[in-house]
């Protein structure tokens, strides 16, 4: 092609990009690229953070969680009694089902059993639970049979699985069953004709909405949304998503690898940034039911070789977007403890020596460790690796399967020996939301049930404890216990912690009052017209 | 030909009946869970075990093979399991775009690489030849996701001719389409214009030494008339074979192109589903698949008759 070709071609190109550029509206779209597809979108039945975020959009909650970590009224005002044991609830006014029907206090009702049903702590706190009734359409009331020190906490929570309200029709869908329709209460309204399963999810502004007075804090205040309409794009490739925020095809990436993070620092078009203060801690899980790690020992020395600093600079890198500390609740949640502390200090080559040390001691018989790699998850393929290297020199016998995420999540939850199909490690990270209380973090269940999450350890003392937690209400004696069950949990072994990082998001210079929260929060979040 | 044509088709049955079973087999001895895709990563067995059996996950594999067969047969290709949305409304959704890529690049691989091929072969032994030759090294040896990026680096960052990712459908107007288009249509094409380009030189070199076209040469005939009406009419049929199947490849292979450029194709989708363990909707588009080169490959043969008058099927 000659060089008028080509000038030909570019002026084609660009005629038929302005072309179609049509005629300017004033509706204001925010594009996104969330850091997952959105396949499933039944925020009860599903864990996975995209659904929660997607659930946050389109239903609303009785409470909202704020910056300090206390519930607040969202949906609903309150009332505890004097004894603690009776809740009340008054829906405020102007509530309405995106479906035009007003909220009715029976809806709720059925969303929290519903919810209950799908969240392991709220069964818990089900088992404590007397009654749930309504007294009129506006006010239910929950009655404890048995004080239960986290009522409000959980009914606030922001973790998987909040309890988001949705009409008594679709609460009532069988258990295991998705809901059929995306009918809530919430500031956005779920478009299900643009919707496309894993790549593309639209919103738009419920105009019906009333938000709360009070300023936007966390979940809880006033959710005051200032665009028209937010279309969340799934794209697999980083480097795609990219070039679209640096072209100004999107305007929010929420997560962006860091090692890319310098295509972006010579751009004066874009800004990044931690939005979500919390972040997430990457978690190495044993198996304690079959060997080698049956052994509590064994997994003392597990613990001593592994290194946090190596994991997280294999993962994330650069130190300013990872944090290392040894509480398990989440560095800086209000539960965070150094109890435990000493399996991490001094320098890896002394925490090495005394892994050897105990290894030694127990009597270690070079039973192989399985170590489940999975493959098409960047954020915990290295890990493995490094960790298996650490092993390694600590003097256990190492193999790393590889495999892709599905297969580990699948193979995860059973117990048969390794020949025949199962693990004895793998990792995975947990928001700090899900895990910043002894009675939400399912890595600290002590019960050994099958029901737990996978790696089904055994101790009766972390349980007495978790007992005493859920009906602890002062700060100071909530603190005593999870530093308690922290310390237990280090010294048997739970699962190593290897440490905190944050997540960075990306937009347009444009793009203003981006919500810090626990989530990524669309209210709040403007876009020039 | 009609004889020839049921026959064709009625073979088809049993090959489609056969790859309808292995996938089924295959995906059912994969490790993985679509119960834990639905329930997340964070899900107790309890969640995901409630989630299997509302899904009828723990029947039979006889009686959820004789179920989806006999589905099928009906017309019911039944619904995403992740989702729960019809499985054909969301390959609906998705066909749209990997169908247009996939003609967009054909279309451009035929109008490249068949003047190349026939150019090349004229001047075989000479600058030009050599040249194409290199070039089609080139467009074989380098991967797709690193010609999309160079191309977007060029004539969308740079250049800003055209978007740098991003589909739109032709429904929205011609121009918008093809300004979408353009880049990841030429990053698709350009390893089959390599290869058709190639097969196109090879197969008129074989031509060109025939006895009819010296005997056409000495009639006087021009050299354009032999080399496209003459030469590369009997050069048809081996380049029919790789543009033919080379269309049906594109549509099954289209993956990393759509995902470089953004494009919601159908291999998105299925990289997706497999990611999921969609068992329904990964079996609809392998059989949605194998049935297109069923098609694809019984129009190369009718194609081969209307071209050579010498095939004839009874």
């Amino acid at each position: 092609m000659t060089i008028s070709g080509l000038r030909a071609l570019g002026w084609a190109a660009m005629a038929a990009g302005l072309l179609h550029a049509g005629p300017a509206s004033a509706e204001t779209v925010l594009n996104v690229v969330m850091q997952a597809p959105l396949r499933t979108l039944d925020p009860h039945l599903s864990t996975a953070q995209i659904v929660r975020t997607h659930g946050f959009m389109v239903f609303d909650t009785l409470l909202g969680m704020d910056a300090d970590y206390k519930p607040q009224p969202q949906m609903a005002d309150y009332q505890v009694s004097d004894d603690g044991l009776t809740y009340t609830f008054t829906l405020r006014d102007g509530l309405t089902w995106h479906d035009g029907s007003p909220v009715a206090a029976e809806d709720c009702v059925a969303s929290l059993k519903r919810w209950a049903e799908n969240d392991p702590a709220g069964r818990k706190m089900m088992e404590y639970v007397a009654s749930i009734e309504t007294t009129s359409d506006k006010v239910l009331v929950l009655t404890l049979a048995r004080p239960f020190g986290h009522v409000l906490d959980l009914l606030a929570k922001p973790s998987p699985v909040p309890p988001f309200m949705m009409p008594k029709r679709l609460a009532e869908t069988p258990s295991g069953e998705q809901v059929a329709e995306m009918v809530g209460s919430g500031p956005f309204k779920f478009v299900a004709e643009e919707y496309r399963p894993g790549d593309q999810a639209v919103y738009v502004r419920n105009e019906d909405y009333q938000p709360r007075p009070e300023p936007a804090s966390w979940t809880a205040g006033g959710k005051v949304v200032n665009v028209d309409k937010v279309v969340w794009k799934a794209m697999p490739d980083m480097q795609t998503s990219i070039n679209a925020l640096q072209s100004g095809d999107v305007d929010l990436i929420e997560q962006v690898t860091i090692d890319l993070l310098p295509l972006l620092q010579m751009n004066d078009e874009v800004e990044y940034g931690v939005i979500n203060p919390l972040g997430s801690q990457v978690t190495g899980r044993f198996n304690h039911r079959l060997p080698p790690f049956d052994d509590a020992e064994i997994r003392r020395a597990a613990m001593y070789a592994l290194d946090q600093e190596q994991l997280m600079q294999t993962a994330i890198g650069d130190p300013e977007y990872y944090t290392l500390c040894a509480s398990d609740y989440g560095c800086e949640v209000p539960l965070a403890s150094d109890a435990g502390s000493e399996y991490l200090a001094g320098s890896a080559e002394e925490r090495m020596a005394k892994a050897q040390e105990i290894l030694k001691a127990a009597g270690y018989d070079g039973t192989p460790v399985l170590m489940m790699q999975p493959t098409d998850l960047t954020i915990l393929s290295t890990q493995p690796i490094v960790a298996a290297e650490r092993l390694r020199e600590a003097g256990f016998a190492v193999e790393v399967a590889s495999m892709d995420w599905a297969t580990l999540q699948s193979r995860k939850n059973g117990w048969q020996p390794v020949a025949e199909g199962g693990w004895n490690m793998l990792f995975t990270y947990w928001g700090v939301t899900g895990i910043w209380n002894p009675l939400v973090h399912a890595l600290l269940d002590g019960s050994g049930s099958d029901n737990a999450w996978s790696g089904w350890p055994v101790s009766p003392e972390i349980e007495a404890l978790r007992e005493q937690y859920l009906v602890a209400t002062d700060l100071d004696e909530q603190k005593r216990i999870a530093a308690e069950i922290q310390q237990i949990a280090y010294d048997q072994g739970f699962y190593y912690n290897a440490g905190e990082f944050q997540s960075v998001a990306a937009w347009r210079d444009g793009i203003t009052e981006l919500q810090p929260g626990p989530i990524t929060l669309f209210w709040g979040v403007k876009k020039p017209e | 030909m009609l004889y020839y044509l049921l026959r064709r088709l009625l073979m088809a049955v049993p090959v489609m009946f056969l790859i309808a079973l292995i996938v089924f087999m295959l995906l059912r001895l994969t490790p993985g869970d679509p119960a834990q895709a639905i329930a997340g990563d964070q899900a107790s067995p309890e969640q995901i075990a409630a989630i299997r059996d509302s899904l009828g996950l723990d029947a039979p594999l006889a009686t959820q093979f004789t179920t989806w067969i006999g589905n099928m047969l009906r017309g019911d290709f039944g619904h995403s399991l992740i989702s729960q949305r019809p499985v054909l409304e969301m390959i609906g959704q998705r066909i749209g775009p990997t169908l247009a890529l996939a003609t967009v690049a054909m279309v451009l691989t035929v109008v490249i690489s068949l003047p190349l091929g026939v150019v090349a072969a004229r001047r075989h032994g000479g600058l030009v030849d050599r040249l194409v030759m290199s070039l089609s090294v080139l467009g074989f040896s380098v991967p797709i996701f690193v010609i999309g990026y160079v191309l977007i680096g060029i004539f969308a960052v740079h250049l800003k001719w055209f978007p740098v990712q991003g589909y739109r459908p032709l429904a929205e107007g011609f121009w918008p389409f093809l300004h979408r288009i353009f880049l990841p249509g030429l990053a698709l094409s350009l390893i089959y214009i390599a290869l058709v380009s190639r097969m196109t030189r090879a197969a008129m070199l074989e031509v060109l030494r025939e006895d009819y076209i010296r005997t056409a040469r000495a009639k006087g005939l021009s050299e354009r008339v032999i080399l496209f009406r003459h030469a590369l009419r009997n050069a048809a049929i081996p380049i029919l074979t790789v543009v033919g199947t080379g269309f049906a490849m594109m549509i099954s292979g289209v993956v990393v192109t759509e995902t470089v450029f953004n494009v919601p194709g159908l291999g998105r989708l299925v990289v997706d589903a497999v990611l999921a363990r969609d068992y329904p909707l990964i079996q609809a588009i392998i059989l949605l698949t194998a049935g297109t080169y069923v098609v694809i490959n019984l129009l190369i043969d009718i194609s081969y008759a209307l071209t050579d008058p010498r095939i004839r099927y009874q």
